[in-house]
C-alpha cells in the first residue's frame, strides 16, 4: 500500500468519485490504495493533489452500479469499485457483467442495497409527536446498510405536508418545513405512544387468515432482523398459537342454520332479477330474453349477447355472421373493422343505418385465444341453428320487406342452404321465413383480400348489393 | 349491543375482507405530494408487512360494510350467514386510511363491500369514499376499488376516475358453478363490466382525438379473482378461463384463491384444508402464460387428467413431455426457447442473451447468472457440460419429484 484514502460518511459517493478520478488519472493500481483510510500498520501517503494526465471513461451503467454499491456496509465496497474501474479502464473483461466474478459480486451488493432501501420504505413506522401546527412524526429504524441517505427522498416526496424524522444508529434524516437535512445518528430515541398503533395491530391480527399458514413466505419477505422495530410482529406468536384452534372451531361448527329473514331478502332480490320470457311477445322482450341466452356453449366464453340494433320497423334487415372482438366488448353489432367497412359501403349506397335493422346470424362471439388476442372462429352449423331462434324472432317482430345476408353463415342461417356463397352472391333467394333474401359478401371477406384490385371489385359488389337491397325494401 | 367502536368495526370489516387475495399496489401513474396533498404512488408496489399466512399487507383492505343481500355460498358475508355485521361511515374509512398512511403502515386503500340495498347504491357509496380521499384530502396514495356486479356503467366510469385499479371477481372458473353457488351474480354482467373497464381504460390513453387529454381511468388496470377448490373445475378449465380473461379484458392479474374454511359456513361447500399447493401451481402456470410464451394448451400437455402435477412445477412437467426439444444449445438457442428451460427465469434468460453477445458462455457462468442448475442441467448443453443420456433417461422425473411417503405401520 502506498496511498490511503479517508472518505466521509455523508456525501460518500461524490467523495469516492473524486478520489477515484485522481487515482486513475495517475494510473495507480488497485493494490496500491488503502480505501479504509490508512489504519494499517504501515504509513501511507494521501493521493496526489493534482489531477493525473490520464482521463478514464466509463459506461453510464458503471456509475449507476457504483451509486448503489457505495451504500453497502461492507468496508471493501470502495476498493471493489475501484478495482472494477481499473479493469474497465484497462479493458480487462467486463466487470459489470453477471458472468464475471467481480461483476456478480458488485451486482449482488447493489441488489442488497436496493433491497435494504425497499425494506426501509416498507418498514419505517412513524409515531406522531405532540404539538400544534404542522403535524410531526418520528421513527427509529435500523437499516442493514447505509441506506438512509439514498432512501430519504422517497419519504420527502410522499410526506411533503408533514414534518418527520427518521433516526438510525449512524445517521438521522430530518424533514422540516419542506427541507430535508442530515444529522449524526445516535441511540434509539424515546418516542411517545401512538393510538393509531393499536388500530394497526387490530388490522394486522384480523386480516390474517388462520386457515392458511405460510411462515416461510412471511419470513422471506419480512426477515426477522427487522422485527424489533415493527410493532405488529409482537402479535404473531399469539396469532399462530390460536390459528389451528380457530380453524378447528370453524370445522366443528360446520354449517349453521341460515340467519332469520335471509330467505325473504333472497326471494325478493331474485324476483326482481331480469327473467327470460319463454315466448317473447315484443322485440324488447326478445332482446331481454336473448341477453340471458344459454342455448349453446358460446355464452360461456363470450362477453355478452350482441343483439341487433336500428329501426324496429325497418324495411331492410342486414344480417352478418357473428359479433367480432370489438362487438363482443361493446355489446353492439358492426362496430369493429368489418363493421366500419360495412358502414362506409352503406353510406356509399345511400343506406341510412338508423332506418335498417342490423344484426348477426349468431349473437355470441366465437373465438380462440392466441397470444394476446382473440381470433375469430367461424360458427358451426349447430350454433347457427340454435341461434336461428333469435333471428326468427327478429324477423317476426321487425317484418322487413327485404333481408340482406352478408357471408355464408348468414346465408345458411336465413335460407337453410349451406352451398358455397360465391356462385350465389348477388342472387335473390327465398328465406326460411318466407321473404326474399339477397345474398352478398361479408365485409370481413373484403378486409381479408390482399390484392387491391380484387378488394375493390368485391367492395363494389357489396355496395351494389346494398343499393339493390335498399331499393327493393323501399319499393 | 353497545355501540361498536371504530376498533370493533375495523376488526369485523378487515376480518371480512381477507378472502380477497390481491393486495398489489404496483403500476399506475406516478404521483407525489411535492405540489400539495399527501402521498405518492407509481412504480413497484411496497408490502409494508406480512401476515403469517404469507400474504403481503400493502393496502388497508377492508369492506365498507359486511351487510349483504346476496347469498353466495362461498362467502362469509352472505345474507344467510350469522356473522357479526358492521358498517363504516365515509369519514371513518377516510380517517383510517389517512392516519395509517401517515404512519407509513400502508400504500393506500383496497375497498370492497357487501351489497346493501342495491348494487348501484353500494357502488355509489364506495365511489364517494374514493372521491372524498382524492378531492377533499388530496390523497395521492393507491386506491383499489372493487366493482360491484351489476353496478351501472356511469358509476364504473366515475370509480375509474378516482381509483388506480378496479377489480371485479369472476369468483368461479365456470359459469354454471357461479350460477349455482352465487344465484344473484350473473357471469355475463361480470364480463360486460370487465369489457367496459378495458374499453374505458383504452379510451383514456387515447390522446389522438381532439388533442385534449381524456379523463384518467384506473391507470393500474383491472384484476380479478377465482376461487380454487369450491367447485369441480379442473386446473385446465381454470387456466383456459384465465386465458380468456387476459386476452379479452387485458387484465393485469388473475388471482387464484384456494377456498379456505370460513366461519359460519354454508352446507353447500366442503370445509376442507385449502389446497395451497394447487393454488401455488396455478400461479406458476399463470406466470408461464403471461411471461414465458406458453399457451394453456401447451401447459395441458404436462397435466394429469386436467390437473397440474402437484409434485413438480408446470414448466418442468411440460419439458419432461417434450424432451425431443432438449438439450438446448444455450449459446445459440432463440430467446423463446431459453424461456422454456426449467430452472431459467426471465431475468436469467435476459442475462444470457445479453452476455452471449460478447462471448461464448460456459456451464459455470450459468449459476452465477441466476439459473437453477440442478433443475436446468438435463435440458441444456454448452461448453463445459453435456447432459448425455440424462435428458432421455427414464428416471429423470424421479430426480425432481419428492420421494414417495413411506407407509406407516398401523
Amino acid at each position: 500500500m502506498t496511498h490511503a484514502v479517508a472518505l466521509p460518511r455523508h456525501g460518500l459517493f461524490e467523495a469516492w468519485r473524486e478520489a477515484a478520478r485522481r487515482a486513475i488519472g495517475h494510473r495507480i493500481p488497485p493494490e496500491e490504495i488503502d480505501w479504509t483510510g490508512g489504519e494499517g500498520l504501515f504509513a501511507a501517503d494521501p493521493l496526489p493533489d493534482s489531477p493525473g494526465p490520464h482521463r478514464a471513461h466509463v459506461p453510464a451503467a458503471f456509475l449507476q452500479l457504483a451509486r448503489s454499491v457505495i451504500w453497502h456496509s461492507a468496508p471493501e465496497r470502495t476498493a471493489l469499485l475501484y478495482r472494477a474501474l481499473w479493469r474497465i479502464d484497462r479493458q480487462e473483461g467486463d466487470p459489470l457483467s453477471q458472468a464475471d466474478p467481480l461483476g456478480r459480486r458488485l451486482n449482488l451488493m447493489a441488489r442488497a442495497v436496493g433491497r435494504d432501501i425497499h425494506k426501509m420504505h416498507a418498514f419505517v413506522r412513524f409515531r406522531e409527536l405532540p404539538g400544534a401546527g404542522r403535524r410531526r412524526f418520528a421513527a427509529w429504524f435500523e437499516p442493514e446498510h447505509d441506506t438512509l441517505e439514498p432512501g430519504s427522498r422517497f419519504f420527502a416526496r410522499r410526506f411533503a405536508d408533514m414534518d418527520w424524522t427518521i433516526a438510525t444508529p449512524r445517521l438521522t434524516a430530518r424533514f422540516q418545513d419542506g427541507r430535508l437535512s442530515f444529522h449524526p445518528g445516535g441511540p434509539r430515541p424515546d418516542l411517545p405512544e401512538d393510538a393509531s398503533e393499536t388500530l394497526w395491530a387490530t388490522y394486522f391480527a384480523n386480516i390474517f387468515n388462520p386457515g392458511r399458514i405460510k411462515l416461510e413466505a412471511m419470513r422471506a419477505e419480512m426477515p426477522k432482523k427487522y422485527w424489533k422495530n415493527l410493532p405488529e410482529t409482537r402479535l404473531i406468536p399469539d396469532m399462530l398459537k390460536d390459528a389451528e384452534a380457530r380453524v378447528e372451531r370453524m370445522r366443528q361448527a360446520a354449517a349453521t342454520p341460515p340467519r332469520p329473514g335471509a330467505a325473504a331478502v333472497s326471494t325478493r332480490y331474485r324476483a326482481a332479477m331480469p327473467q327470460a320470457a319463454d315466448l317473447p311477445q315484443t322485440l324488447a322482450e326478445a332482446r331481454q330474453a336473448a341477453l340471458l341466452c344459454r342455448r349453446c356453449a358460446l355464452c360461456e366464453a363470450a362477453t355478452q349477447t350482441v343483439w341487433g340494433e336500428g329501426a324496429p320497423e325497418a324495411g331492410l334487415m342486414i344480417v352478418g355472421e357473428q359479433p367480432g372482438d370489438r362487438e363482443d366488448l361493446e355489446g353492439r353489432p358492426f362496430v369493429g373493422p368489418a363493421g366500419q367497412l360495412l358502414r362506409g359501403a352503406m353510406a356509399e349506397a345511400g343506406v341510412d343505418p338508423a332506418r335498417v335493422w342490423l344484426t348477426n346470424a349468431v349473437k355470441h362471439f366465437k373465438f380462440v385465444p392466441r397470444g394476446k388476442r382473440r381470433l375469430h372462429q367461424t360458427p358451426g352449423r349447430e350454433e347457427i341453428q340454435h341461434c336461428r331462434w333469435w333471428l326468427g324472432l327478429e324477423l317476426a317482430f321487425v317484418r322487413p320487406r327485404m333481408v340482406l345476408a352478408l357471408g355464408a353463415s348468414a346465408a345458411f342461417a336465413l335460407t337453410g342452404n349451406a352451398a358455397p356463397l360465391a356462385p350465389r352472391r348477388g342472387g335473390m333467394e327465398t328465406g326460411l321465413h318466407g321473404g326474399p333474401v339477397l345474398l352478398s359478401w361479408h365485409p370481413a371477406h373484403v378486409l381479408r383480400l390482399t390484392d387491391p384490385a380484387a378488394r375493390q371489385a368485391v367492395l363494389r359488389e357489396l355496395t351494389a348489393d346494398l343499393a339493390r337491397a335498399r331499393q327493393a325494401a323501399e319499393s | 349491543m353497545a355501540r361498536a367502536t371504530l376498533q370493533d368495526k375495523l376488526a369485523i370489516l378487515s376480518d371480512a375482507a381477507k378472502y380477497d387475495a390481491s393486495c398489489a399496489s404496483s403500476g399506475g401513474e406516478r404521483r407525489d405530494s411535492r405540489k400539495g396533498g399527501l402521498g405518492s404512488s407509481g412504480g413497484s408496489g411496497i408490502c409494508h408487512a406480512y401476515a403469517p399466512d404469507g400474504r403481503c399487507i400493502s393496502l388497508l383492505k377492508i369492506l365498507m360494510t359486511n351487510f349483504c343481500i346476496f347469498d353466495c355460498a362461498y362467502c362469509v358475508n352472505r345474507v344467510s350467514s350469522n356473522v357479526e355485521r358492521a358498517r363504516f361511515s365515509v369519514e371513518e374509512v377516510v380517517t383510517l386510511v389517512l392516519e395509517f398512511y401517515r404512519r407509513n403502515y400502508i400504500e393506500g386503500l383496497f375497498l370492497s363491500s357487501g351489497i346493501i340495498r342495491s348494487p348501484d347504491q353500494t357502488m355509489a357509496d364506495m365511489v364517494r369514499i374514493a372521491r372524498t380521499l382524492r378531492q377533499d384530502h388530496g390523497f395521492n396514495g393507491y386506491i383499489h376499488l372493487k366493482t360491484i356486479p351489476d353496478a351501472s356503467p356511469d358509476l364504473i366510469r366515475e370509480a375509474g376516475l378516482w381509483a388506480d385499479r378496479l377489480s371485479i371477481n369472476v369468483e368461479l372458473p365456470q359459469d354454471a358453478s357461479l350460477r349455482q353457488l352465487a344465484p344473484e351474480k350473473r357471469p355475463e354482467t361480470i364480463r360486460s363490466a370487465m369489457a367496459q373497464v378495458r374499453l374505458e381504460g383504452e379510451a383514456a390513453q387515447d390522446e389522438s382525438h381532439a388533442g385534449k387529454r381524456p379523463p384518467r381511468f384506473a391507470p393500474a388496470g383491472q384484476s380479478t379473482q377465482m376461487i380454487v377448490g369450491a367447485d369441480g373445475a379442473d386446473d385446465m378449465a381454470i387456466l383456459q378461463s384465465a386465458t380468456r380473461l387476459y386476452t379479452g379484458y387485458r387484465l393485469k392479474r388473475v388471482y387464484y384463491s384456494a377456498f379456505s374454511p370460513i366461519p359460519d359456513a354454508s352446507a353447500a361447500l366442503p370445509l376442507v384444508r385449502p389446497p395451497l399447493l394447487r393454488e401455488h401451481r396455478l400461479y406458476q402456470a399463470d406466470w408461464l402464460l403471461r411471461f414465458y410464451g406458453f399457451s394453456a394448451e401447451e401447459i395441458a400437455t404436462g397435466t394429469k387428467a386436467g390437473h397440474l402435477d402437484l409434485e413438480i412445477d408446470p414448466k418442468l412437467a411440460w419439458a419432461l413431455q417434450h424432451r425431443g426439444l432438449f438439450p438446448l444449445e444455450v449459446n445459440r438457442a432463440p430467446r423463446e426457447m431459453l424461456l422454456r428451460v426449467p430452472g431459467f427465469g426471465t431475468r436469467t434468460v435476459d442475462r444470457i442473451v445479453e452476455a452471449r453477445r460478447s462471448r461464448s458462455l460456459r456451464y459455470e457462468d450459468l449459476a452465477r447468472m441466476g439459473a437453477a442448475m440442478k433443475t436446468a442441467r438435463p435440458f441444456v448443453a454448452l461448453p463445459g457440460w453435456s447432459p448425455g443420456a440424462l435428458t432421455d433417461s427414464a428416471g429423470l422425473r424421479a430426480r425432481f419429484a419428492p420421494p414417495p411417503e413411506q407407509l406407516r405401520l398401523l
